[in-house]
């Protein structure tokens, strides 16, 4: 906490301490929240708009540029798969178009034709021939399926309907992944034989893993009823079950999107091979399509987190040193406004005790010639002589009385004249000072009130004091601010030093300390502000030490204060010999 | 020695005026700048004491006057008031500048000083 206040602004207590008439012009804590709530928003939405915009942009174009590569990617290896599946066909076609059947049902014929199939196309394991009762009648290939019967497989029925057909992936005699390929040729006697050659897996298994397809991606074959033909990368071996819902017909590229079993998202894309069983399945990992999107996702997060970080400090800062600002140049404006006020006051009540003083004086100069005239009479003619011994001490009486009065005009004088020097220094002139005589002279206002609280002043003057150049009246309006201060901070019977010593070259220097109740440790550092006081409910202005500091600066002088609470405070000013130059401009 | 008081205070100026004759100076008076004028040209003063503030004309101009026509004249101002101004014009017009009520023995003292230094 303690921490926090040494960065707390001068103007953030600014409401509590101001009351009376010269109050603020403004509530700055307000104003200072309401400025950064301001600009801090004013600033901030923009950025996180654009921001939040520009994320979910990059995110969606991200997104689609993926869906649309897989997208293509989907339909490219359906045409490649497609065109496979139909060169097969077309070439069991042609050779049962340029084969008659006798030929064909003849094993080293069929050999043959084997040979020249396997050296023009890859995959193609065996061929057979079966007839129109579903007996294959003859057979090459590595394995002895000769005089199979096939009539009552599915497939076999299937023909009876159908040119071509594609099976799905199965075991079979073979007891190793394959799919077969069949051609029916109808023959002039109304009967019909079917070509049928067994087709490796491997052949479509290099196609698809021959693919660079990015983000995990895993592209297979299943079956309509989601069975996985070729071997998979991530998604189990063939025959397993797709972990996905097998989508629905469509003779388009579609895609969606799905969860794995890791409940992480994955895009399926799926495509139906025309003219087979099989729908091309290419599954991706979206995590890992979005890679390139977190990159740039983490640096723009960080961007924001810095930009905003730096608007908030920049307006923080500004914005705290703007409302100071305004803070310092308000207190800067009551504190002229005050010392206006005071020196016009000052300046009123000087021209009114000159005017006083110069009304009173030449009636007292009246009184004083009168009675110097009686006294004058009585010494110089003695008019009172002849009535002997009584005369003589009516004349001594009557003389008595005279010098009574006189001495009384002589008080008088004294007074009017002080009255008189006081108006006379309240225009700033710069001349050679006899401090003593100032003390003195402040002391002389004051002494009546040290008598009725018993105060004892000591005032120890040392006598090698050079004289100086000041302002007198300044100086005059210093000595007696410090001064009452001192008399108000003592109780009955306090005692008041007033010590002056040379500085030599540095100037002089004036201690005034007291024994009253002292000035609280917090507080010192305070009491030269304006409008500072701890008694403001006895009418105090906080002024008085505000304009001797202004007073004191103008003279090109200094002032510490030490003090302790319940033993007294010491006021320390130091003067230099010569006040510096802008003083003297007026 | 010959002593001309000028000031507006009637009573104040007369008084004056008979104090400094019982102590055997010769002292004339005047309560206006023009009478003072008219004594001045009568009799020859050593010393004239002027009231600085004066209805009509100031006590510093009838000071000029007389000094045109009176070389030998020395002065002292008394006044009731003690402007920063007059207390300046008025000490470097004339020898001493009093502020009133003042004790006759410090006048005489001033009065004897000024005419002292006027001898040299």
């Amino acid at each position: 906490m303690s921490f926090l206040t040494q960065f707390r602004p001068q103007f953030w207590k600014a409401g509590e301490s101001s009351s009376g008439p010269f109050r603020q012009m403004f509530n700055y804590r307000s104003i200072w929240q309401k400025a950064i709530l301001l600009v801090s928003m004013a600033t901030l939405l923009p950025l996180l708009i654009i921001t939040a915009v520009d994320y979910n942009y990059t995110e969606k174009s991200i997104e689609s540029e993926n869906i649309l590569r897989t997208l293509r990617n989907g339909s490219n290896i359906r045409r490649t798969i497609s065109a496979f599946l139909q060169e097969r066909r077309s070439a069991l076609t042609f050779i049962a178009k340029d084969n008659n059947p006798e030929q064909l049902y003849k094993a080293v014929h069929l050999q043959g034709v084997l040979n020249n199939l396997q050296e023009s196309f890859s995959g193609f394991v065996d061929l057979g021939v079966i007839n129109q009762e579903g007996k294959q009648v003859s057979y090459v290939g590595p394995y002895s399926l000769e005089g199979k019967d096939y009539s009552n497989q599915e497939w076999f029925r299937e023909m009876e309907r159908q040119n071509f057909a594609i099976s799905d992936v199965f075991l079979g005699y073979r007891n190793s992944p394959h799919f077969v390929v069949e051609a029916k040729q109808s023959l002039a006697d109304g009967s019909f034989l079917v070509l049928r050659s067994a087709i490796d897996i491997v052949e479509l298994q290099d196609l698809l893993h021959g693919l660079e397809l990015s983000g995990r991606a895993d592209a297979f074959l299943i079956n309509r009823q989601g069975i996985i033909q070729t071997p998979t990368l991530y998604h189990g071996d063939v025959f397993a079950r797709l972990p996905y819902k097998v989508p629905p017909f469509s003779d388009r590229t579609e895609i969606r999107e799905e969860l794995n079993q890791d409940g992480e998202k994955v895009f399926v894309c799926s495509a139906y091979i025309p003219l087979s069983p099989y729908i091309l399945v290419i599954v991706k990992d979206k995590g890992e399509l979005m890679k390139p999107w977190r990159d740039t996702r983490i640096g723009l997060i960080w961007f924001l987190v810095v930009s905003v970080t730096v608007i908030l400090l920049v307006v923080f800062g500004f914005t705290t040193y703007m409302v100071n600002s305004m803070y310092l140049l308000d207190q800067r404006r009551l504190a002229t406004l005050h010392k206006m006020e005071y020196s016009n006051k000052l300046a009123s009540i000087g021209r009114l005790a000159a005017g006083v003083a110069h009304e009173v004086n030449n009636p007292l100069a009246i009184i004083n010639e009168k009675a110097g005239l009686i006294k004058d009479i009585f010494t110089y003619s003695k008019p009172l002589q002849a009535l002997g011994q009584e005369g003589q001490n009516l004349d001594a009486t009557i003389t008595r009385q005279l010098d009574s009065i006189l001495s009384s005009v002589e008080r008088c004088g004294k007074i009017t004249k002080r009255l008189l020097n006081f108006a006379r220094h309240m225009d700033s002139t710069i001349e050679t000072i006899d401090l003593t005589a100032i003390v003195r002279e402040v002391l002389s206002f004051l002494h009546k009130e040290a008598e009725y609280r018993n105060i004892t002043v000591n005032v120890d003057i040392a006598s090698d004091i050079p004289p100086f150049k000041s302002d007198r009246g300044k100086l005059q309006q210093i000595f007696l601010n410090i001064i009452n201060n001192a008399f108000a901070a003592m109780d009955k019977g306090g005692r008041l030093d007033i010590h002056v010593k040379t500085l030599g070259a540095a100037g002089v220097s004036a201690t005034i300390t007291d024994n009253g109740c002292g000035i609280a440790e917090a507080d010192i550092g305070k009491i030269f502000e304006p409008f500072f006081s701890t008694k403001t409910k006895q009418g105090g202005t906080g002024l008085g030490l505000s304009i001797t500091y202004g007073l004191l600066l103008e003279l090109g002088g200094k002032v510490n204060v030490s003090s302790k609470v319940g033993e007294g405070t010491s006021f320390i000013i130091t003067l230099p010999l010569e006040p510096p130059a802008t003083t003297t401009e007026k | 020695m010959r002593i001309l008081l000028v000031d507006d205070e009637a009573e104040f100026v007369s008084t004056l005026a008979e104090r400094l004759t019982m102590r055997g100076y010769q002292a004339d008076y005047s309560i206006t700048a023009g009478n003072a004028l008219d004594l001045a040209a009568k009799h020859l003063y050593d010393v004239a004491v002027l009231d600085m503030k004066m209805p009509g004309t100031s006590g510093l101009e009838l000071q000029a006057r007389l000094a045109e026509k009176h070389p030998a004249m020395r002065f002292i101002f008394l006044t009731g008031h003690g402007s920063e101004d007059d207390y300046s014009a008025g000490s470097r017009q004339a020898a001493h500048y009093l502020v009133k009520p003042v004790d006759i023995n410090t006048l005489i003292a001033k009065i004897n000083q000024t005419v002292f230094a006027n001898d040299r």
